[in-house]
């Protein structure tokens, strides 16, 4: 598995390190309450199919990537700098 | 039908056409008492013993594909009761002393082999959480020996004990602990399961599961709707696609763990040996092959099979630990769909939805459990209530933050195990 980041290009996979589901970038409000804080830290859509998630590129230039992928045939579509991808 | 050594001479002299399937292939019907969804090893000992101790036999287990071609066919055979956590120790306690009675208890040769376990450890730190984990293990009635390198070099000399980043300090010794043909629990469960009632359908996928006024009332699968009272969830890395189906998400993310096959050796090895630095661990099969594993991945996937990187550790481990293994040539390698919890332990409970149950988050050590998680999953579905050694498996733990079970203690978060 390669991914290809926006700042050196495509790289092999031991340069990045995997930190979960993109939904991290959403962060609920302080005081969104326990079900909200529940979903974010903990529940996961899991999706059989694509997916976004944030990686770490480690190894490389240090940036947080959003990588767009699918989780049944491990093609990488896309991968963009996270605090672009920011919503 | 009954098996002996005279019945396979004479079937290998015939050509093998007197063996006859096992289990029956029943159509559904339109309505069952419950409903097992997963026909791997756990929804099939959870049919088993819910025919056996609870007396259900009009119900039903769901199938996608076919028996024993999950999980229970993609693991690496070990069976062990070694936990140290309050919650984990009870439970694999318990599922362990139901391996031991399991062949009498299927009339079925699942070959357990109690050929002992053996953990090493590297250092003077490692030593002591081990020395406090044996500790752990005898208060719950389990066994645990600490060896030092003297006792290791006993059972194991073919290690390399002088290695420069790893020299071997000891090892904790687990007796009981060992391996078993993991096909064969498969089909011993489904044969006694079948034998009381119980219906196997397989090749019908669940696409739905009926719910009205928040109480479960059956499910739609490929083969049509069926009625049940009550419906359990026993889908391993598939839990996320069928509890969406009852509007659940679930603390879980799917990831592949991959596993090795050599070609076939003479006996080598005659223990199962764990190498927790480097996280390998390997046995050698009754035919001959060695089989070992690693950790998983680290990234969510359904692919059921792995990358190079991890390969490359696991035979790294190998190497590091036992060179004398360097030229056996490895036959296959494989990946199951792990369900991973945020601590890295199993969830057996009831759901917001009345009379629909769910047994999930086994992580990478679902098969040790087969046995213990559908005993407990059993009581749970036939009675309502839980099962005191898997009392602490509860959904809302993550929730609450109350009764995690960080066994590997490096937090409770999703890509830390």
């Amino acid at each position: 598995m390669r991914i290809t980041c926006p700042n050196c290009g495509p790289r092999d996979r031991r340069e990045f390190y995997y930190q979960g589901d993109a939904l991290a970038l959403d962060r609920p409000a302080e005081d969104a309450g326990l079900e909200a804080w529940d979903d974010y830290l903990h529940n996961r859509e899991n999706p059989a199919g694509d997916t976004a998630d944030l990686w770490f590129h480690e190894a490389g230039c240090g940036a947080w990537l959003v990588v767009e992928r699918n989780t049944v045939t491990h093609a990488v579509h896309k991968a963009t700098l996270a605090e672009k991808a920011k919503r | 039908m009954g098996y002996s050594g005279f019945r396979v001479i004479k079937e290998g002299l015939f050509g093998q056409k007197g063996w006859k399937p096992v289990w029956r292939d029943p159509a559904p019907k339109a309505e069952y008492d419950a409903i097992i969804i997963g026909g791997g090893g756990h929804g099939l000992s959870t049919a088993f013993y819910l025919a056996k101790e609870h007396g259900m036999t009009n119900i039903a287990v769901l199938e996608k594909g076919y028996i024993g071609g999950g999980n229970v066919g993609r693991n690496t055979t070990i069976v062990r009761a070694n936990y140290f956590l309050p919650g984990n120790s009870e439970f694999y306690s318990h599922s362990l002393k139901l391996w031991e009675t399991m062949e009498q208890d299927l009339n079925y040769n699942v070959m357990h082999s109690q050929r002992g376990l053996i953990n090493l450890f590297h250092s003077d730190g490692q030593r002591d959480a081990f020395a406090r984990r044996g500790n752990a293990m005898i208060n719950q009635g389990d066994d645990a020996i600490l060896l030092d390198r003297d006792g290791v070099r006993a059972h194991l000399p073919y290690l390399d004990f002088d290695n420069v980043r790893f020299p071997i300090y000891g090892g904790l010794y687990h007796p009981r602990g060992g391996t078993a043909r993991h096909d064969a629990v498969a089909w011993g469960y489904a044969r006694g399961a079948d034998q009381r009632g119980v219906d196997i359908i397989q090749n019908c996928e669940v696409t739905g599961i009926d719910i009205e006024g928040g109480v479960v009332k059956g499910v739609q699968t490929t083969r049509g709707g069926i009625k049940a009272k009550k419906v359990g969830i026993v889908v391993a890395g598939r839990s996320g696609q069928v509890a969406a189906m009852a509007g659940m998400r679930l603390p879980i993310e799917s990831h592949v763990l991959q596993a090795f096959v050599t070609e076939g050796l003479k006996p080598v090895i005659d223990h199962v040996v764990s190498f927790g630095m480097g996280h390998f661990y390997i046995s050698q099969s009754d035919k001959g092959g060695l089989v070992f594993g690693g950790d998983i991945d680290f990234y969510s996937s359904y692919a059921a099979r792995g990358n190079l990187p991890m390969k490359e550790h696991v035979m790294d481990a190998a190497m590091t630990l036992m060179p004398m293994i360097g030229k056996a040539k490895v036959l296959r390698s494989w990946g199951g769909i792990m369900d991973m919890t945020p601590d890295g332990s199993p969830i057996i409970d009831k759901t917001p939805t009345e009379g629909l149950f769910i047994d999930c988050g086994w992580c990478y050590g679902g098969f040790k459990a087969v046995p213990g998680s559908g005993f407990s999953f059993a009581h749970l579905m036939a009675t309502g209530n839980h099962h005191d050694p898997a009392a602490k498996f509860r959904l809302d733990r993550f929730r609450s933050g109350v009764g995690l079970m960080d066994e590997e203690g490096t937090g409770s978060q999703h890509n830390l195990h």
